[in-house]
């Protein structure tokens, strides 16, 4: 068995196609930039550009997380109910406690509740969707048992200035979904929580039976999950200077197809943050081109539902010879 | 040369129900490969799961290298030099060699930073003495299931590994594939590291091996000297039984032909197979695990495809059938995983009767109930099945009774011919003589009946006739006062010496 060798720049072409094959969404989102840069003058423009880099963040950070328990094989349904609980702890908490001590506090609630999900899910035996679906409820309706009902105001406007920190037209709010992609991305690529990950999303008996501590590796991931969405959330509420009980709410849905848009699949083992950049970039350039062109907000929904069905048929035909059965 | 370097002394294994393993006892030497043989169910797998660490041993010891131990898990099994290669191999297809060769045992700093590159030249080190022609980078899933065994026994150079235990190892390669692990094999072997061999293969084992060890009901049936032995003794070892169940054969009231197969061929599988069966016939098929018993049949029944033959139906030749086909012209095949293939075992008797002929029990696509509990009710009894109601999940019944409501649900489309594959494995013994009792009365109406058996003694006492497989081809038939357990053991052994000489 010998590897014929191919010449360098010819290895390196090869090796370039194999990446878009398998981060196939970036493809995608590039034709989408095009055909928005063509259709609407504003598209193409720095500040526009900007805004949709802090608008995708939101979904974006949520959309780390649910990566990570994705490639575990698992999904995360309550991180629209852990961020809205965030936002009103960081915010309610403020007039007792100061800002910062809030802040750590609306941290540790999602820290706190991704443990419980990840605790659950690894002891009980029951699926994830089943758990977190749960607590998708529960932890809403504690949301509003705590804010009364009511949103809540944030009173110590220092707080609201945070999100408007700018490097170049980069809001710090996009940067930090960035600089987190990327230590994700480390540490599933160059740790051993990472290849745990894969191994365990890929084949659970072999993981188990190289003696991988499964249980613990998930509790750890949903753990990060929870605390990505108390990072949001966080954010969210920065921005907008209040806490709504009702924030996030279906944001969980939106995040999940992000990930699936990006070319991760719910069965687990695979999968990687490039993937989820590309899906959620590509999922925000979608909803600012189409509100660019005025597009009414079913019109939105029905072509973002169509090319969620597309990019799902195009990775089966480009990575499976669509000859599965 | 002489000192084991792993005794396994008195070993007891016990399963609801069922004694796995049986005081066994058997050493390994470093240098050698040494067999494991006996039939399904004879205790190999738990013995070599017991050694891996997989299971905890109820009684008995394990001695490595001159010292008791204790093997913690899998992971403990391979730190101390036990490696055990699955026969589904455990690997994950989307990282690479390298990541899969150190599954779970990565090398990695204080903070749990992979150390990538040192992974890498650990690995190429194991890939490149074992001769693989692949690097440490690729990924797993794209390779050849040949190549993907050879990244499991790169783990024995990676762990350096003492004992290496192969399950099935030779059961999807290639023949040429086959000799390169057979080249590798004798690599370890020529460095020192014992090896378990466990294989249905006969040719293979008297190829490659040492010693054997012939496991029977969990029992250690004897260890001998490869060269001292032939196929015949370790094949009366494996299989000789006793006696120990009574049994009713059909009155021989043989109608017209039901089935003929004519040339009948699967590439690998079995091959120029020809015989028929007529109305009122018990037909038996004995043969070896391995042997091509079950995928001759199921090629009959349409769920494999034959290359090459014909199949004869009452006489006319047929276009090789879907398994849709085979039920409409009257065929029944009941297979050997009734909990895979036979039962959904959350429904309870009643709707898993009336399973495959869901429009005969409906009308305009509305189940009918109460004609789905009258054919309950006729087969709970015709067959003698104890549940407590038509609505009792199967998941609660004994395996005696789950395989009647198999029975149960093939009959009530009323077939000519019905194929029973390993009809009573896994049952009591007491529904065991019931199902025996069946399948003479099935015959005695009428029916064809094809009874598919690794137990000598059931397929003796059931059938009229008996035809013996050998690596996919019928070697022998016997009848009447033929029919003996010497006649079976010599025919399956002595056409596998031919082969392998």
């Amino acid at each position: 068995m010998s590897h014929t060798m191919d010449s360098r720049p010819n290895r390196a072409l090869s090796a370039a196609l194999s990446w878009l094959l398998r981060n196939h969404i970036w493809v995608f989102l590039a034709l989408t930039v095009v055909v928005f840069s063509v259709a609407s003058p504003y598209f193409l423009t720095v500040h526009n550009i900007g805004n949709i880099l802090t608008q995708g963040a939101f979904i974006g950070i949520l959309a780390i997380g649910m990566t990570m328990v994705m490639i575990d094989g698992e999904i995360d349904l309550s991180v629209g109910a852990i961020l809205a609980l965030a936002s009103a702890l960081a915010i309610g908490l403020q007039d007792h406690m100061g800002v910062w001590p809030a802040i750590c506090l609306g941290l540790l609630s999602g820290a706190a509740l991704g443990f419980v999900n990840g605790t659950l899910v690894a002891l009980s035996g029951m699926h994830s969707f089943v758990v977190t679906l749960g607590a998708l409820i529960g932890i809403r309706g504690l949301v509003f048992v705590y804010t009364g009902e009511n949103a809540l105001m944030v009173q110590d406007f220092s707080y609201t200035e945070i999100p408007e920190i700018y490097i170049g037209p980069i809001s710090i709010t996009a940067i930090i979904f960035f600089a987190m992609a990327l230590f994700f991305q480390w540490v599933l690529s160059s740790t051993r929580h990472g290849r745990e990950t894969y191994a365990v999303g890929d084949n659970i008996e072999a993981a188990h039976g190289a003696g991988i501590n499964v249980k613990r590796h998930k509790i750890i991931n949903f753990t990060i999950c929870g605390t990505l969405a108390a990072v949001c959330g966080i954010l969210l509420s920065m921005r907008l200077g209040t806490a709504e009980p009702n924030a996030g709410k279906v944001w969980e849905l939106w995040t999940i197809i992000a990930v699936v848009l990006g070319g991760i699949r719910l069965q687990g083992g695979f999968g990687s943050m490039w993937m989820t950049i590309g899906g959620v970039l590509t999922l925000a350039v979608l909803r600012n081109g189409l509100r660019l062109l005025n597009t009414p907000n079913y019109v939105e929904l029905m072509v973002m539902g169509a090319v969620l069905v597309l990019a799902l048929v195009l990775d089966k035909l480009l990575n499976h010879g669509g000859d599965e059965r | 040369m002489n000192a084991a370097i792993l005794k396994v002394k008195g070993i007891t294994k016990v399963f609801p129900g069922v004694k796995a393993l049986d005081n066994v006892s058997f050493d390994i030497r470093p240098g050698e490969v040494h067999a494991l043989v006996g039939e399904n169910g004879a205790g190999k797998s738990t013995l070599m799961k017991v050694l891996a660490g997989l299971h905890k041993p109820d009684g008995g010891e394990i001695i490595y290298q001159g010292e008791p131990i204790q093997v913690a898990g899998p992971l403990d099994a391979r730190q101390k030099g036990i490696l055990l290669i699955h026969q589904e191999l455990s690997l994950s297809p989307e990282l690479s060699v390298a990541e899969n060769i150190y599954l779970g045992a990565w090398p990695t700093n204080r903070f749990g930073v992979l150390k990538k590159r040192e992974l890498r030249r650990d690995a190429s080190r194991a890939l490149e003495a074992l001769g693989c022609g692949f690097g440490p980078d690729v990924r797993v899933g794209t390779l050849s299931v040949a190549m993907q065994q050879m990244v499991e026994i790169a783990r024995a150079e990676a762990f350096s590994a003492n004992v290496v235990i192969f399950d099935e190892p030779t059961a999807s390669l290639t023949d040429n594939e086959k000799d390169q692990l057979f080249q590798t094999i004798r690599g370890l072997k020529a460095r020192g590291v014992g090896i378990v061999y466990i294989s249905h293969k006969m040719d293979e084992i008297f190829d490659i091996t040492d010693r054997i060890t012939v496991l029977r009901d969990g029992q250690v049936q004897g260890t001998v000297e490869t060269q001292d032995t032939g196929l015949n003794q370790v094949t009366r070892m494996m299989i000789g039984r006793t006696l120990d169940a009574y049994f009713v054969k059909a009155k021989e009231m043989f109608g017209a032909k039901v089935l003929s197969v004519d040339g009948l061929s699967k590439n690998g599988q079995f091959s120029d197979v020809s015989f028929s069966v007529r109305e009122g016939e018990v037909l038996g098929l004995y043969g070896l695990v391995g042997a091509g018993r079950s995928e001759l049949v199921e090629a009959i029944f349409g769920v494999r495809r034959a290359d090459a033959g014909t199949i004869f139906w009452k006489g006319a030749p047929i276009e090789l059938p879907t398994p849709r086909q085979a039920i409409d012209m009257g065929m029944a095949l009941v297979p050997e995983s009734r909990k895979e293939q036979g039962l959904v075992l959350m429904m309870g008797g009643r709707e898993n009767t009336s399973l495959p002929h869901l429009k005969q029990f409906s009308e305009m696509a509305v189940m009918s109930r109460s004609k789905e509990l009258a054919t309950y009710e006729k087969y709970q009894s015709a067959l003698a099945i104890k549940t407590t109601g038509p609505d009792q999940a199967m998941s609660q019944l004994s395996g005696g009774n789950q395989q009647k409501f198999v029975l149960a649900k093939w009959l009530c489309a009323e077939p000519k011919l019905i194929i029973l594959d390993e009809p009573t494995r896994g049952i009591d013994v007491g529904s065991k003589s019931a199902i025996h009792e069946l399948i003479a009365e099935l015959a005695e109406k009428g029916l064809a009946v094809i009874v598919i058996s690794s137990e000598m003694p059931e397929v003796l006492g059931v059938s009229h006739r008996v035809l013996t497989m050998s690596e996919g081809a019928v070697v022998a038939e016997f009848k009447g006062d033929d029919m003996t357990e010497e006649n079976l053991i010599d025919a399956v052994s002595h056409h596998r010496g031919s082969d392998a000489a």
